[in-house]
């Protein structure tokens, strides 16, 4: 169920160059039911800025009642967002949208998780969940920089992790498709989050694999009301259209026209 | 006795506050949320004859204070809301405003009949201010002339009272309202919004895909209050207010400008649950403000 909530900040630290790891405690997390879910955070108690930050789920403790969230401090909201400090209050509607689905990949098979810069923080809870049902994970991720990568340490920790780079500061020089001719496609599904040219480039690449998209898109409302965030669907699809927040963000891999 | 109950035409509101259309789509996933028969009423989301798609995204671009829109009257046509939206809306105890939208007076007369027919449905919202899509829409609300035609055109074959949603991007909005009400308007929905435009500061191109779009919020209120301040004295039916209320303040702001209900619009985005909150906010405003009934504060601003 959707709730707002006002969750007391437990951890807030720039982890990389302006990517800030904030944990939050409150009932929400209980209702948190799949990875790739996200929370939509009002920085502000004015009007300015207004609308919310839909900010992507990277861990859930159900039993410290405590979420991560993995974010870049971009522009204005994020940057406030980024100066909350232990102890305060944050308002916060969640979770929404529907996550990544954990059960596609059967104990045993192989799962390649492809994340790209601010897109990496869902697929870590995505992967302690696999990881936990005895999944073998993958991790492919691609940074711009080596000052903007973060968690390496913590998914090598699940699986296998390679890192690509633009400017070949760390890891592979180039994309994470760079890093994926190397790998093959000896596995059973993918799930991806990054940026759009990135998922073109993944789903492109994985051709007739099963496999699991999340998007990003402005939005407004978060649950569905203000059609912000809608995508067209590719031919065939039953909607014509979806709505990132509600319908999404993750979605079949094929169905969102991109 | 009820200190919030508005009587309007066609509406028997329990209390003066509603949705506006466009912020609350077609009510479900607002109905997840809260029990939606705590609301006066609901103004749904525009509907056209036609299934539309919209437009392009970005659709949305946050402004000081504000946001600007370029959705562009999505929605899944008359049949579809006949058969689906409105039937679901049945369950709650609450009289649905039906905002009618197209690009020729033959598409507004042709919804307005079929969905004025509806059971729940207790008013029409005729949208002749939608910035964002290229024919019909505004062009309907910026002329006198056709703005009092289409009023008379859909007045005629409607079963239910028809309100009437002006533009504020006009020279002139007091014309306007009077030409509708002299085509037969029996209510007044102002403001929508108020076109505008936002840059992207690296590449220096307009972030909303349509170029332009409509700005609504809480930087928007100020205009609102001078236009409903100004209509509400010109014409002799009663003004639902709108633009930019976010708190149970604004609402008396409106009340006091001249509104006899007020609609809430961008801030259900910012809280789901702010319709809700108003409500149970006002009867201790009121107490504040010495006031027994809610009807009392309309027009104080410019009342002898």
């Amino acid at each position: 169920m959707i709730i707002q909530d006002r969750m007391r900040v437990t951890g807030q630290q720039e982890i990389a160059k302006n990517i800030f790891e904030m944990k939050l405690t409150g009932k929400l997390v209980g209702e948190i039911s799949s990875p790739g879910q996200f929370v939509h955070i009002r920085v502000s108690d004015s009007f300015e800025p207004l609308l919310r930050r839909p900010i992507s789920i990277a861990s859930i403790d159900k039993e410290k009642n405590e979420m991560t969230i993995i974010y870049r401090a971009e522009g204005r909201g994020t940057t406030m967002l980024s100066l909350k400090r232990e102890d305060e209050e944050v308002d916060v509607l969640g979770p929404l949208g529907n996550g990544f689905p954990v059960n596609a990949t059967a104990s045993g098979e192989t799962a390649i998780l492809i994340g790209g810069g601010i897109g990496v923080p869902p697929l870590y809870e995505l992967s302690k969940q696999l990881t936990a049902n005895g999944v073998k994970c993958i991790h492919i991720f691609g940074f711009q920089t080596s000052d903007v990568s973060f968690y390496e340490e913590e998914f090598t920790r699940l699986g296998e992790t390679y890192i690509a780079t633009v400017d070949g500061s760390k890891g592979t020089e180039g994309f994470v498709t760079d890093v994926m001719k190397k790998i093959g496609d000896e596995f059973s599904t993918y799930y991806s989050c990054g940026p759009m040219p990135m998922l073109n480039a993944v789903q492109t690449t994985y051709a007739g694999k099963k496999g699991f998209l999340s998007f990003e898109q402005r939005m407004g409302c978060g649950i569905g009301a203000c059609f912000a965030c809608v995508c067209q669907t590719t031919e065939g699809t039953e909607k014509p259209y979806v709505k990132v927040c509600s319908d999404g963000p993750v979605f079949l891999a094929g169905v969102v026209s991109i | 006795m009820n200190r919030l109950k508005v009587e309007l035409p066609g509406l028997q509101l329990k209390n003066p506050i509603m949705p506006a259309s466009g912020c609350f789509g077609f009510g479900k996933e607002y109905g997840n949320l809260y029990d939606l028969s705590l609301l006066g009423a609901i103004m749904i989301k525009a509907t056209t004859l036609e299934t539309r798609f919209g437009n392009p995204t970005p659709r949305v671009a946050e402004t000081a204070s504000g946001m600007l829109n370029a959705i562009g009257l999505q929605n899944p046509g008359l049949q579809s809301v006949m058969e689906n939206e409105l039937p679901w809306l049945e369950q709650f105890d609450v009289p649905i405003i039906a905002n009618v939208a197209g690009t020729e007076t033959a598409d507004y007369v042709e919804v307005a009949k079929t969905i004025s027919t509806a059971p729940n449905v207790k008013a029409l919202e005729l949208n002749i201010s939608c910035p964002n899509v290229k024919c019909g829409g505004i062009t309907f609300g910026t002329d006198p002339q056709q703005a009092h035609d289409l009023t008379a055109a859909v007045k005629e074959v409607s079963e239910v009272p028809v309100y009437v949603k002006l533009s504020p991007n006009v020279t002139d909005i007091k014309e306007i309202a009077k030409a509708v009400e002299a085509g037969g308007a029996d209510g007044i929905t102002m403001i929508n919004t108020l076109v505008g435009m936002r840059l992207d500061q690296k590449t220096g191109r307009p972030i909303i895909a349509n170029i332009t779009g409509g700005l609504s919020g809480p930087a928007v209120k100020p205009v609102a209050i001078k236009m409903v301040y100004e209509v509400s004295q010109v014409v002799s039916i009663p003004i639902i207010g709108m633009g930019g209320v976010a708190e149970t303040a604004d609402v008396i702001d409106f009340l006091s400008a001249g509104a006899s209900a007020v609609a809430v619009g961008t801030a259900n985005f910012v809280d789901p649950f702010i319709c809700p909150k108003i409500i149970e906010e006002l009867p201790a405003k009121l107490d504040e403000l010495g006031v027994d009934h809610i009807s009392e504060l309309v027009g104080r601003s410019h009342r002898l």
